[in-house]
């Protein structure tokens, strides 16, 4: 009995699953029209049906979304056939009497040269054909014509020409939007390649000084440093692919820190506790380096180095189900969190290097803005800066590209 | 069974687990080296970790209980269980890993690029799991009933609690270490009982008649029943009996049973004399789900044991627990030398339990007659053995079960819990791994308190047949062929993996009847897969528009190796 009632539950689940979701599916606010006149009733539905078709062309005049959204166009206009068109051939055709493709074609020529909308009759030897004239409205975007839509019926009918204006200037603006998107996503493109991560000329300064000074007295150590700093500099002038494994990136840090060790001596101690687990996690290439390097620069900095002034940092990653946790963590003079917030945001440039910020920009880019840093910390306190690294997100693997995600399309080299 | 050993171990391991799984990287990772703090998990830590999380209630307890009752047949179960990964070493293994997903849902978001189809992926890795937790559930009730007479739910309630507690208090940090720890522990804890029994065995004169129908009694022995059953008597039957039968009392009256068919009343002892051949209770009224599964075994065993063959084969590849422990394998080859490893792993474990099989019906036929044959490994130490060498391996027999009931369940918990957390509670507006982990663990639960007694590997097969038919084509045909869609992969993880879970809830709920159409119910995996794969398919073939852009790029990189790929981007 109680097996009975076990498999009941087991089945019952899934078909509650189904028709919730059945549910989320159908229940569109249609029922809201009971509540209204006749008329607020149809200007909903058009409302309706017009922000349906909208989505897909957001993404521009290709074949696919012209399908996805052609039915809902003629749900619209309420024509028996309708078609879409960009400069060269037509895109789809919903609706009956698809032989007039060609012709229509033909005709189309002048009207995307003119941007003036027209109607015409069309020549048609099949007998039956159920559609006899055509209106032609070019969707117009910066003043040059980038398509047609094309609307056929039985009979002549201003109102289908001014139907089809309307509906066509409607898809321009939607066409406008989607260049206006494709513009933002160049922008962010040039923007992460502006981010994207660079050495600091100091750091390269100081570390020449310090091999340079070790040369008479340590040759031997002077040639490691050296081929510490080459190691380094291999790594982050990299050119394939804008991700790499934790792994690797712990590597470059360890080059970065022998140099600073070398520099800074006793005065600097690391600890290291890393999840063997979240080593080969992919992520944004030398996004950690900064933050150690901030981490050192923060540490001790307002130590005296007369004084003995030590500085301590932790580097930790963790293995939290799905995400990575890397926190690093200093003991030094720590930042006023009013300050750090302006920095963050880009009101003020910090004192030196990107650091903070740009790491924080291109997590967020790359895994959304929950991902963004969470840095705790006072004044005198030190600084505890944490990022999270989902161990999947699409288009993330070591060989990718930051702009893949974006542009939605592949970009090799 | 004397329980004042078997408590103790079982909280040691409870406890040992804990601590392994919050200290074990404070204790091994904290180094001011980079060298060591950086090395990557090995193939062969990698390796006895996935084998720790793998290896259930099912492989330790239930195996040897199905060889138990129903003889060598069952060894397709341990075979089953292995060459599983003969499979995922052959097609999925080093792409699965090179794709860079981490569950089952990324990788069907990274080859198809449509949400709909991971979120659909991600609704049978919550089915999937929860299939698999119960019986683990149900495990744990039973060794705790057998070590301490305890309340049946007791067990699971227990092993849910520290499950979710430590995995909801992000406790599970190291858990490579943990699982491979739990790994070493349940090969020690068969291991090692299984030496001593060998030796008691051959003390004994070493009695090799162990599949020879039918079992029989080596000495006199008290059966006490706890469920009423019918006994099916080939032939007549002397019996001393205390309580009830046919609804006569008896009093420790000897009684001469006449061949057919009897009800024995729940809380009669009966007690056999040595020498007596073990009646069989008629499967169909013990109650639960192993009555269809095995009737469906005894009509059509053929059939059967293909629809096992092939459920474990392929079923193995879609569980997600074992998916994302390959995200820890640096790159595809090392992610193949990992299941090479893993194969020879378990391979070594599955020798012991049809050890434990053949010794119990040597020694402990009675288990047969009251259905809880799934405790045989936890009271042949005790039977043949006995004494205080007894009870301290009887001790560390029950806290191998419970790792495994400890390593499994947690394992599944957070891949449960990861895919709640991830897709499905973030369209309701919470985004909350605790949420997500009590969520994961609740549903099983309750369905374990619901059920009575089911065999675990028997319930176990049911998950794998559902994985198979679901995310065996997916990865199969997600990595070998280019034309699928998206439309075809959600279509075929529909059909195959919902017809398979329909069977499934059918078997469950117990719907009467025998013939084809049950047998078919019971195994579903035989029809289920090549449905699965069928629609996946054509409805691929069908829709050849919506192949996803980049596909080409996409199965590239699924099956470059990683090196190869750096030189020809650099």
């Amino acid at each position: 009995m109680s097996g009975f009632l076990a498999g009941l539950c087991v089945a019952v689940l899934p078909l509650l699953a189904a028709g919730f979701w059945l549910g989320r599916r159908t229940a569109r606010p249609d029922s809201l029209g009971d509540l209204g006149t006749p008329v607020e009733h149809a200007t909903f539905q058009t409302l309706h049906t017009a922000s349906l078709a909208a989505p897909p062309l957001r993404a521009g005049l290709t074949e696919e979304t012209a399908r996805k959204s052609a039915r809902r166009l003629r749900t619209l206009l309420g024509t028996d056939a309708l078609c879409l068109t960009d400069r060269e051939r037509v895109l789809v055709w919903d609706g009956v009497g698809a032989h007039h493709r060609g012709e229509i074609m033909e005709r189309l020529s002048g009207v995307l040269e003119t941007g003036r909308g027209e109607a015409f009759r069309l020549r048609c030897e099949t007998p039956d054909c159920p559609v006899r004239w055509a209106v032609v409205a070019p969707f117009t975007v910066d003043d040059r014509a980038h398509g047609a839509l094309v609307a056929c019926a039985p009979r002549e009918s201003a109102v289908l020409v001014r139907a089809a204006g309307e509906v066509a200037r409607w898809v321009s603006v939607q066409l406008e939007l989607a260049d206006l998107d494709q513009s933002r996503t160049r922008l962010i493109e040039a923007e992460i390649k502006a981010l994207r991560a660079q050495i600091s000329p100091h750091f390269i300064f100081n570390s020449l000084a310090v091999i340079a000074s070790f040369v008479r007295t340590d040759p031997e150590r002077a040639r490691e440093l050296l081929l510490e700093f080459a190691d380094f500099t291999r790594y982050s002038f990299r050119r394939h692919g804008d991700f790499t494994t934790l792994a690797d990136e712990l590597h470059a840090i360890d080059h970065y820190l022998a140099l600073v060790r070398a520099r800074f001596g006793d005065r600097l101690s690391v600890t290291l506790q890393i999840a063997p687990e979240v080593l080969p996690v992919t992520l944004p290439f030398l996004c950690l380096q900064p933050l150690v390097e901030n981490a050192v620069k923060h540490g001790l900095e307002g130590k005296a180095a007369t004084a003995g002034g030590k500085c301590h940092i932790s580097i930790t990653a963790q293995d939290a189900g799905a995400e990575a946790l890397v926190v690093i963590e200093d003991d030094g003079v720590g930042m006023d969190p009013v300050l750090l917030r302006r920095i963050l945001a880009g009101e003020v440039s910090p004192s030196g290097g990107i650091g903070l910020s740009n790491v924080d920009d291109r997590l967020r880019q790359v895994y959304g803005d929950d991902y963004g840093l969470v840095i705790e910390t006072a004044v005198g306190a030190g600084m505890k800066v944490t990022a999270r690294l989902p161990k999947y997100q699409p288009g993330v693997h070591p060989a990718g590209r930051i702009t893949q995600e974006f542009s939605g399309e592949y970009s090799g080299d | 069974m004397n329980s004042s050993y078997a408590v103790p171990a079982v909280a040691l391991v409870v406890v040992a687990t804990v601590l392994v799984g919050a200290f074990g990287l404070r204790i091994s990772r904290t180094t001011s080296d980079f060298y060591v703090a950086s090395r990557t998990v090995g193939p062969r830590l990698n390796a006895a970790a996935i084998s720790g999380e793998y290896l259930s209630a099912a492989s330790f307890l239930g195996i040897a209980g199905l060889v138990l009752v129903q003889g060598p047949d069952m060894l397709w179960y341990p075979v089953g269980y292995t060459a599983g990964y003969l499979v995922l070493l052959l097609f999925v293994a080093a792409p699965l890993r090179r794709s860079g997903a981490y569950t089952l849902p990324d990788f069907a978001e990274a080859r198809l690029g449509s949400p709909g189809v991971r979120r659909l992926a991600g609704a049978f890795v919550v089915g999937v799991g929860w299939l698999y937790l119960l019986p683990q559930l149900q495990g744990a009730g039973l060794t705790l009933t057998v070590l301490t007479g305890a309340p049946d739910s007791l067990g699971g309630l227990i092993v849910a609690l520290v499950v979710v507690a430590t995995v909801a208090a992000g406790g599970m940090r190291s858990i490579t270490f943990v699982q491979a720890f739990q790994y070493w522990l349940k090969l020690t804890a068969l291991l090692v009982p299984a030496l001593f029994l060998a030796v008691a065995w051959q003390g004994d004169g070493a009695p090799s008649h162990a599949f020879q129908e039918p079992a029989t009694f080596r000495e006199q022995r008290v059966v006490r029943v706890d469920d009423s059953l019918d006994l099916k008597l080939a032939a007549p039957l002397t019996v001393t009996v205390t309580g009830t039968v046919d609804g006569r009392a008896h009093d420790g009256r000897r009684l001469e049973l006449p061949a057919g068919t009897h009800h024995i009343a729940e809380g009669t002892r009966l007690s056999f004399a040595k020498g007596t051949a073990v009646p069989t209770a008629d499967p169909g009224t013990n109650g639960g789900m192993s009555t269809s599964l095995a009737t469906g075994r005894q009509e059509r065993p053929l059939y059967a044991t293909y629809g096992l063959i092939l459920a474990t084969f392929l079923g193995t590849m879609g569980l997600p627990h074992v998916v994302v422990r390959f995200y820890t394998s640096p790159h595809g080859v090392a992610a193949r030398r990992t299941t090479v490893a893993v194969l020879g792993l378990i391979g070594a474990f599955y020798l012991l339990p049809p050890l434990y099989g053949a010794l119990g019906r040597l020694y402990t036929p009675e288990l047969v007659l009251t259905g809880d044959a799934d405790a045989a490994v936890l009271l042949l130490p005790d039977r043949m053995i006995g004494g205080v060498g007894g009870d301290l391996l009887g001790a560390l027999v029950a806290g191998g079960a419970f790792a495994a009931f400890l390593s499994t369940a947690s394992g599944l918990t957070m891949a449960v819990a990861g895919v709640l957390t991830q897709d499905v509670l973030p369209s309701r507006g919470v985004r909350h791994f605790r949420l997500g982990t009590v969520l994961a663990m609740a549903v099983p639960l309750a369905a374990s308190v619901l059920v009575g007694g089911l065999p675990v590997a028997d319930a176990v097969g049911l998950a794998f047949a559902v994985s198979a038919s679901s995310f065996c084509p997916l990865l199969v045909l997600g990595i070998w062929w280019r034309r699928l869609t998206p439309p075809g992969a959600a279509a075929g993880m529909l059909t195959g993996g919902g017809s398979a879970f329909v069977a499934v809830a059918a078997t469950m709920a117990d719907v009467p009847g025998t013939g084809p159409a049950h047998a078919l119910l019971a195994w579903p995996a035989l029809w289920s897969v090549p449905l699965g794969f069928l629609t996946m398919v054509l409805v691929s073939l069908a829709t050849p528009g919506r192949v996803p852009a980049g596909t080409e790029a996409i199965l590239a990189r699924f099956h470059l190796p990683e090196e190869l790929r750096a030189e020809v981007k650099a």
